[in-house]
C-alpha cells in the first residue's frame, strides 16, 4: 500500500518536472548573426538573371563620411542605442541571422497561409481567387505547389539580381560601414570589411516587398511591417546608416520591378484554363483510347492549373520543356497498368508506421509551404551552417527556386499532356494516407520538385549531396506509399527532376560565382 | 477510520495537491460509483461514435469528401477498491476510424491508456440526504506511436494528459445529482513533419497543446440494481485556433463541445457479479468538432480479491 503510493507520487513528480517544458524553441530561433566566411567582394561581376548588367539601375554616389548629414545619421544610431527596449533587441537578433534567410522564411509562411483550396459555391462550382480582390473569400492567392514554386523563384531571383547590383555599387563607391568611420560607435552585429552603401539588407527587403506585392497582395500590412522592422533593426544595430538603407531599398525595388513586369507576362495568369479547355483535355485522352483523369473531390473540382506547363520558366525555354517530356505511362487499359494498380492496392493495404512517417514528412499538402518550400527549409538550414555572404545566399536560393519553378512547369506540362488517372480513380478500393492532389498522376510533382532540388543543392554543397539524394528518393516514393501515385509516376518524376536540376547546375557553373 | 487509513489519507493529499496543479484527463470515470474495499470490477465496452456534420470554427458544414466519419472502440475498463473511499480505475482502448466517402485511409490502433485515482475525502449523511465530495486525479497517455496529424482519421491527439477533478455527489433516497469540474493539462505533441502553420509558421515538429476544462452535471436514479442518469457535459479548450476554411483539423485546434447523454447500468439480480452498461451521447453545440451521435454497450464482472 505504502509502496504503491510512494510509487504514484514519484511518478507524479517525474511527470510534473518533465511536463513543465511547454515552451518550444524553433529551429532558427537562435540562429547566430550572419558572419560571412568570404565577403564575395567581386559579386558585382556575377551573371544576373534578368538585369542586362549590374549598373542597369543607377545608384547615386553617397555622401562623404565627413559630411555633417552623414554624421547626423551616425548620431541617429547612437540615440537609438541609448535607450533600447527588449523588443528592439529581439528585432536586432532576429534580423542579424540574415536578410535572405528571414525573407525566405516569411515567404514560406505566406505560402503555407494561402495554400488552401477554395470551398465550393452552392451550385457545386468553385470560385477562383481574384488578385484584384485578395481579401474577399476565396482569398488570393491559392498558393498551391506550382504557384508557390513560381513565387519563391521570383522573389529569390529578384533578390539575387538586386544584390549583384548592390555589390557592384558597394565596390564602386566603397563607403565604409559607420563603425569604421566612428570607432566609438557600438555595433551589435559582427563587423565586416564590406562597404555598407547601399545596404544589402535594405536591397533584399526592397526586392521582397515589391515582388510580394504582386504575389501576396492581401498581406501588404504584414509584409510592410516586416520590412520596417528590418530596416529599423539594421540602423539600431549600427550595421549601416539611414542613407545606406534608403539607397538599398530604392535599388531593390527598382530591380524587382523588372521581375514584376516579367511575372505579369509569363502566362501564369492564364494557367487556370477554362471549362472548354478542361473538357478538351478529357476528349483528347479519350481520343487516344485512354481513360481520362477526373477529380476525386466532391463536388468535382476543375484540374489544378492545367496550363501551367506553358508558363515561361527561368532556366528552360518552351521547346526545352517539351523536350523533357518522358514517354507515356502504361496505357490505362494495359496489363502493365493492372499490375501497377495491384501494386498500389497492396501497398495501401500493408503500409507500416515508417511508411506513414515518410508520407507525413513529405506530404507538404494543404496548409503547408509545399514541396518547394520544404526544400527551401532544408536549404536554408544548411546554408546557415555555410556562413555565406548575403549575395551568395541569394544566388543559391535563386538557383534552387528557379529549378523549382521550372520543375513545376515541366511536370505540369507532362501531367496535362498525358492526363492520366490516379490509382483511386482506377480502383476505388485504394485508400490514401494523405489527400489525393487534384491533378493527373503522371509524373509525380513531389518526385520532380525533390530531385531537381537535390540535384542543384548537391552541386552547391557536395558534402550533403548523398543526403539530398536519399531525401529526394524518399520524398518521391512516399507518394507511392501514400497510395496516391503508381511507382512509375514517382520513378518518372525523379528522372525528370534530375534533368531539370541539371539546368540549374549548368547555370551555377557559368554565373561567375564558382 | 483506522491508523493505516489515516496515513493513506495524508499521502494521498500530497498526490492530489500535485495533480491539482498539473492534472490529467481520462475517457470516462467521471461517475460517483465506488467499488468496495478489495472489490475489482472490470470488463469491456464497445463505443460507436459518428458524425456527418461538423463545425469548422463556428461554421457548421458537411463534407462530401468525408461523408460520415465513424470511430469505434473496444475499451477495457477496470476499477478497484483500495478502500471503500479510495478507488483506482484504468482504461485501455483500441480504436478504429473510417470515413464513408472520399479516399482517406481508415486507421486503427491502441490509443491512450488511463489510470485514475478516485477518493472521497468528505462524506456526510443528514437523515435521508447524503453528500459526498470526490477528489480525482489521473493520467492518460498514448500507448502506441500513432500519427496525430492525419485528422479526422488519426486515432488520437497524442498528448499525455493530467486531469484533476473535483466532484460533489448528492443523494436522496435513490435520486442523485452529481456535479464535476475538471482541469486537463495537456503535454506538447510531436508531429511526423518538421514544420507546420497554425495561425503562423512554426519551424518545429512540436505543437503546444492548449489545456482544457470539462464540466459535467449528472442526475437520475441510482438503485441497487439499476442506475439511470442523464448527463450534460461541456468541454472547453483553453486556447487553440479554429480550423481554417476548408482545411483539415489540427491537434491544437480549439475543440469545444456541449453534449447531452444517457447512462444506464444494470446489475443482474440472480448473478450480481455481472452488470451491463449502455449509454448514448449527442453533441448539441460545438466548435471544431463533429456533431457526434454516440452509443456504447458494456459488460462488466465484479468480484472480491480477498476477504472483505
Amino acid at each position: 500500500m505504502k509502496k504503491f503510493l510512494s510509487l504514484c507520487i514519484a511518478a507524479g513528480l517525474v511527470l510534473l518536472v518533465s511536463s513543465c517544458s511547454k515552451e518550444i524553441v524553433e529551429r532558427t530561433d537562435n540562429t547566430p548573426a550572419l558572419n560571412p566566411a568570404r565577403p564575395d567582394l567581386n559579386a558585382g561581376t556575377w551573371k544576373p538573371v534578368l538585369l542586362t548588367g549590374p549598373a542597369e539601375f543607377p545608384v547615386a554616389a553617397p555622401l562623404a563620411t565627413s559630411n555633417p548629414d552623414y554624421i547626423a545619421q551616425i548620431n541617429e544610431i547612437k540615440s537609438w542605442q541609448a535607450d533600447l527596449t527588449t523588443a528592439e533587441k529581439r528585432l536586432v537578433k532576429y534580423w542579424s541571422a540574415g536578410a535572405v534567410l528571414r525573407w525566405n522564411e516569411i515567404m514560406r509562411e505566406l505560402v503555407a497561409k494561402h495554400n488552401l483550396p477554395p470551398y465550393q459555391n452552392s451550385d457545386g462550382t468553385y470560385p477562383i481567387p481574384n488578385a484584384n480582390n485578395p481579401l474577399a473569400y476565396p482569398l488570393f492567392p491559392f498558393s498551391n505547389p506550382p504557384y508557390a514554386a513560381r513565387a519563391y523563384a521570383y522573389v529569390s531571383a529578384a533578390q539575387y539580381d538586386a544584390l549583384v547590383a548592390a555589390w557592384y555599387y558597394k565596390k564602386l563607391y566603397n563607403r565604409p560601414a559607420p563603425y569604421k568611420v566612428d570607432t566609438t560607435l557600438k555595433v551589435m552585429v559582427p563587423k565586416t570589411d564590406l562597404p555598407s552603401y547601399p545596404s544589402e539588407d535594405a536591397v533584399v527587403a526592397g526586392a521582397a516587398v515589391e515582388t510580394l506585392k504582386l504575389l501576396f497582395p492581401g498581406d501588404q500590412e504584414y509584409i510592410q511591417q516586416k520590412a520596417e522592422e528590418q530596416k529599423r533593426a539594421k540602423i539600431i544595430s549600427g550595421a549601416c546608416v539611414r542613407s545606406d538603407i534608403e539607397a538599398g531599398e530604392a535599388l531593390g525595388k527598382a530591380v524587382a520591378q523588372k521581375f514584376v513586369t516579367r511575372a505579369r507576362n509569363d502566362r501564369a495568369g492564364a494557367a487556370v484554363g477554362s471549362q472548354p479547355m478542361w473538357t478538351q483535355l478529357e476528349t483528347t485522352a479519350q481520343g487516344k483510347g485512354e481513360t481520362p483523369w477526373y477529380s476525386l473531390e466532391f463536388p468535382r473540382r476543375p484540374p489544378m492549373l492545367p496550363v501551367f506547363g506553358k508558363v515561361r520558366g527561368f532556366l528552360i525555354d518552351s521547346l526545352g520543356v517539351i523536350a523533357l517530356r518522358p514517354g507515356p505511362p502504361p496505357s490505362t487499359g494495359s496489363e502493365q497498368m493492372k499490375k501497377d494498380a495491384a501494386e498500389v492496392r497492396e501497398m495501401a493495404k500493408n503500409f507500416s508506421r515508417e511508411h506513414q512517417r515518410m508520407v507525413d514528412v513529405w506530404a507538404d499538402g494543404v496548409g503547408t509551404y509545399t514541396p518547394a518550400g520544404h526544400w527551401n527549409a532544408i536549404a536554408a538550414e544548411d546554408f546557415i551552417q555555410q556562413n555565406y555572404s548575403e549575395v551568395r545566399w541569394a544566388r543559391n536560393m535563386a538557383l534552387l527556386n528557379m529549378s523549382q519553378m521550372d520543375a513545376a512547369i515541366v511536370c505540369w506540362d507532362i501531367k496535362y499532356f498525358y492526363f492520366n488517372p490516379r490509382p483511386s480513380q482506377m480502383d476505388p478500393v485504394v485508400k490514401t494516407l494523405t489527400g489525393v492532389p487534384n491533378f493527373p498522376a503522371y509524373v509525380s510533382g513531389h518526385a520532380t520538385f525533390s530531385r531537381a532540388a537535390a540535384t542543384i543543392l548537391g552541386h552547391i554543397i557536395p558534402a550533403r549531396a548523398a543526403q539530398y539524394e536519399t531525401w529526394a528518393q524518399e520524398a518521391g516514393m512516399s507518394r507511392f506509399f501514400a497510395g496516391i501515385h503508381y511507382r512509375t509516376d514517382c520513378e518518372g518524376g525523379l528522372q525528370v527532376g534530375k534533368n531539370v536540376g541539371n539546368f540549374a547546375v549548368q547555370r551555377a557553373l557559368t554565373d561567375g560565382a564558382e | 477510520m483506522n491508523r493505516s487509513l489515516q496515513k493513506t489519507g495524508k499521502a494521498l493529499c500530497t498526490l492530489c495537491a500535485l495533480l491539482l496543479l498539473h492534472a490529467s484527463y481520462a475517457q470516462s470515470d467521471a461517475d460517483a460509483i465506488m467499488m468496495n474495499k478489495k472489490q475489482l470490477c472490470n470488463g469491456f465496452s464497445y463505443d460507436h461514435a459518428s458524425w456527418d456534420h461538423y463545425w469548422e470554427g463556428t461554421r457548421k458544414r458537411n463534407n462530401e469528401n468525408l461523408g460520415t466519419v465513424t470511430n469505434q472502440s473496444i475499451m477495457y475498463m477496470g476499477a478497484y477498491g483500495i478502500t471503500d473511499k479510495l478507488n483506482i480505475t484504468a482504461t485501455l482502448p483500441y480504436i478504429w476510424t473510417k470515413a464513408s466517402a472520399g479516399t482517406l485511409h481508415p486507421l486503427n490502433g491502441l490509443q491512450d491508456g488511463s489510470l485514475f485515482i478516485k477518493w472521497i475525502p468528505v462524506s456526510h449523511k443528514f437523515g435521508e440526504h447524503k453528500l459526498r465530495l470526490f477528489a480525482m486525479g489521473g493520467i492518460s497517455t498514448p500507448l502506441s506511436n500513432y500519427a496525430v496529424d492525419f485528422l479526422p482519421m488519426s486515432i488520437g491527439l497524442g498528448s499525455t494528459n493530467l486531469t484533476a477533478r473535483g466532484m460533489v455527489d448528492y443523494n436522496w433516497n435513490r435520486f442523485t445529482v452529481t456535479g464535476a469540474a475538471s482541469f486537463i493539462w495537456r503535454s506538447n505533441v510531436t508531429l511526423d513533419k518538421d514544420a507546420y502553420y497554425d495561425t503562423q509558421a512554426h519551424l518545429t515538429n512540436e505543437v503546444k497543446m492548449p489545456h482544457a476544462t470539462q464540466y459535467q452535471l449528472r442526475t437520475g436514479y441510482r438503485g441497487k440494481y439499476l442506475i439511470a442518469e442523464a448527463l450534460l457535459t461541456r468541454q472547453t479548450t483553453l486556447g487553440g485556433f479554429d480550423i481554417t476554411r476548408n482545411n483539415s483539423p489540427f491537434p491544437s485546434n480549439r475543440f469545444n463541445s456541449t453534449n447531452i447523454g444517457l447512462y444506464l447500468k444494470y446489475t443482474l439480480k440472480p448473478f450480481t457479479n455481472l452488470s451491463l452498461q449502455g449509454g448514448g451521447n449527442y453533441t448539441v453545440a460545438g466548435r471544431n468538432v463533429g456533431q457526434t451521435k454516440a452509443f456504447n454497450l458494456g459488460v462488466f464482472y465484479a468480484f472480491y480479491t480477498g476477504k472483505k
